[in-house]
């Protein structure tokens, strides 16, 4: 049979997968389920509009013009977090703050995942010290997969920080038997 | 019969909780708006949701540690509140700063009240449910941001000024930049007017919604552009001129309508009065030190010290009670959004709930600087 990997189409799974068979209309190809759906996944990530401090205008500006994370498939922000997959903790938690993050957190439909944006999401930041208020990191709240640090990070690094969770996406394994040693 | 059934039906009142994870109160307030209907009956805000404990954090850090901080209250006027603690730090140890140190500190206050602006504007918009003012706006945005990255190496959270001067002498290219910024600019600002202000859409839901007369915007203690629009003149760079705005002419932009879309209209005319004062200043940036001679360690003589400037949102006041330590006794912030926000409930009353998001972002809150 014909089994060969096909480049010219460019496109995630097209690149990696090889045609089974080939019709008028289109062609069928041969994936891996998990792959599939974690290229799915980590190319439609809908940040839910979670913004406290300073880092929110930061995310902000990169949602905007020049830097436009559309790009990355991440440009959905959605204000309720029924529609959404992604938090970006864009900014300090304070002790009054942290149930509703939590709550906001359980409300996400799994899978869901959690980018700690900023000094303060990532460890209380410029109020870790004498401040009665802050929780030191999100993380005492809910778990975290990406830390950005920087106060406020650029949006070239939330971009980064963006692409770095893609990556993470990329590599689970939902269906398929963990990796034995 | 119809008539009797309509007697039976009664709305009951509802509390409908807004926030604090909401898009359109510009971070995490909560509002618990009690309903009638479509019509709110009372707002009643409630703060708190990022406080941080500011004020006392300051209680154990040096004079020169507290600026810092202050960028994180109004992260949006950050030069301006930098610039009231150096300000008042000055005053109390009697510093003259330079000509040079003045006037770049005007010229990035006017940049950042511009920068500030321009993300009102599209966040206005955004509110209203016009998504291209929001492109527009942060695009142009940009290019103030790159002039303060040039300058101290920050886009938002500046932290320049220091207590007897600036942290660095302005960069070289700065005069070229500012120069192209504000031709531009000025191009541009008729388009933001076409845009948003002569929309009917827009103005159909903003004239006549939410007056505020003269002398309730006194008794709220209303200021900044939200203030001038009722036509109180309450504007600290023309009746207490700090910094170097005692050599340059502006006017200070009053208003009588005091309604939603002259807010609204007040904040797009000082855009065009802050080109004009950096028009001014640009060509003209006295030769001197950038950096006044300060003692290592700052002590402040006992006493209680004030200083007030004008910030994007308002009057921002910086008490900073001294017992001639190295670190303040209290310091508080009178912060312009604080004072703005109580308002809210009487402007709102009787409204439609529709119109209560676009009263609020003619407040232009930002509610670091409401909790602190």
């Amino acid at each position: 049979m014909g089994v060969k990997p096909r480049k010219k189409d460019g496109g995630i799974v097209m690149d990696d997968y090889p045609i089974v068979a080939e019709y008028e209309g289109g062609s069928i190809i041969l994936a891996q389920f998990d792959k599939l759906i974690n290229w799915a996944r980590s190319n439609s990530l809908w940040p839910l509009t979670f913004g406290t401090r300073c880092c929110a205008i930061e995310f902000m500006a990169a949602g905007a013009s020049r830097h436009d994370f559309a790009r990355f498939g991440a440009e959905v922000a959605r204000a309720t977090p029924r529609q959404a997959d992604l938090i970006i903790i864009s900014g300090s938690i304070n002790y009054k703050m942290a149930p509703v993050l939590k709550r906001l957190y359980d409300q996400i439909a799994d899978p869901k995942w959690v980018i700690a944006m900023g000094a303060c999401a990532v460890s209380g930041g410029p109020f870790f010290y004498n401040s009665y208020a802050i929780v030191k990191g999100a993380d005492h709240v809910v778990p975290v997969d990406v830390y950005i640090p920087g106060c406020p990070p650029r949006p070239e690094a939330l971009l980064y920080g963006i692409m770095q969770l893609q990556k993470k996406i990329r590599a689970e394994r939902n269906y398929s038997a963990p990796k034995s040693k | 019969m119809s008539n009797n059934l309509q007697d039976k039906i009664e709305t009951q009142e509802y509390i409908v909780n807004m926030g604090p994870q909401h898009p359109s109160t510009h971070g995490v307030l909560r509002l618990m708006v009690n309903l009638e209907g479509e019509i709110v009956k009372n707002v009643d805000p409630v703060v708190g949701y990022i406080h941080s404990g500011i004020e006392k954090m300051t209680e154990s850090l040096a004079y020169p540690q507290i600026i810092h901080l202050t960028d994180r209250m109004d992260y949006l006027s950050a030069h301006m509140n930098n610039e009231a603690v150096a300000l008042c730090i000055e005053n109390a140890l009697q510093v003259e700063v330079s000509d040079r140190v003045k006037v770049i500190r005007t010229l990035m206050a006017e940049l950042q009240r511009l920068a500030s602006h321009q993300l009102w504007w599209c966040v206005m918009g955004m509110d209203m449910g016009a998504l291209t003012t929001f492109f527009y706006g942060l695009r142009d945005r940009e290019m103030i941001l790159d002039i303060f990255e040039e300058t101290c190496g920050a886009r938002l959270t500046l932290n320049y000024s220091t207590p007897g001067g600036v942290m660095f002498d302005l960069h070289p290219n700065f005069q070229k930049r500012v120069k192209e910024f504000t031709k531009y600019f000025r191009k541009v600002l008729p388009e933001y007017n076409q845009l948003l202000t002569g929309n009917v859409i827009f103005k159909e839901r903003t004239v006549g919604l939410g007056p505020l007369s003269k002398e309730d915007a006194i008794a709220y203690g209303v200021t900044g552009p939200t203030g001038r629009a009722s036509g109180f003149a309450c504007d600290v760079r023309k009746h207490n001129p700090y910094s170097a705005y005692d050599r340059v002419q502006f006017n200070e932009i009053l208003r009588t309508d005091g309604d939603t879309f002259g807010r609204y209209q007040a904040r797009i005319d000082e855009m065009y009065e802050s080109l004009n004062i950096i028009d001014q200043l640009i060509d003209n940036i006295p030769e001197g030190d950038y950096q006044a001679k300060m003692k290592g360690v700052i002590k402040l003589p006992e006493g209680e010290f004030y200083q007030r400037v004008e910030t994007a949102r308002g009057e921002l006041g910086v008490y900073i009670l001294s017992d001639g330590k190295k670190n303040p006794y209290r310091v508080k912030f009178r912060s312009p959004v604080f004072s703005n926000l109580w308002v809210l409930n009487h402007l709102i009353k009787g409204q439609k709930i529709a119109d209560l998001v676009a009263v609020m972002s003619t407040l232009d809150l930002v509610i670091p600087d409401i909790d602190r």
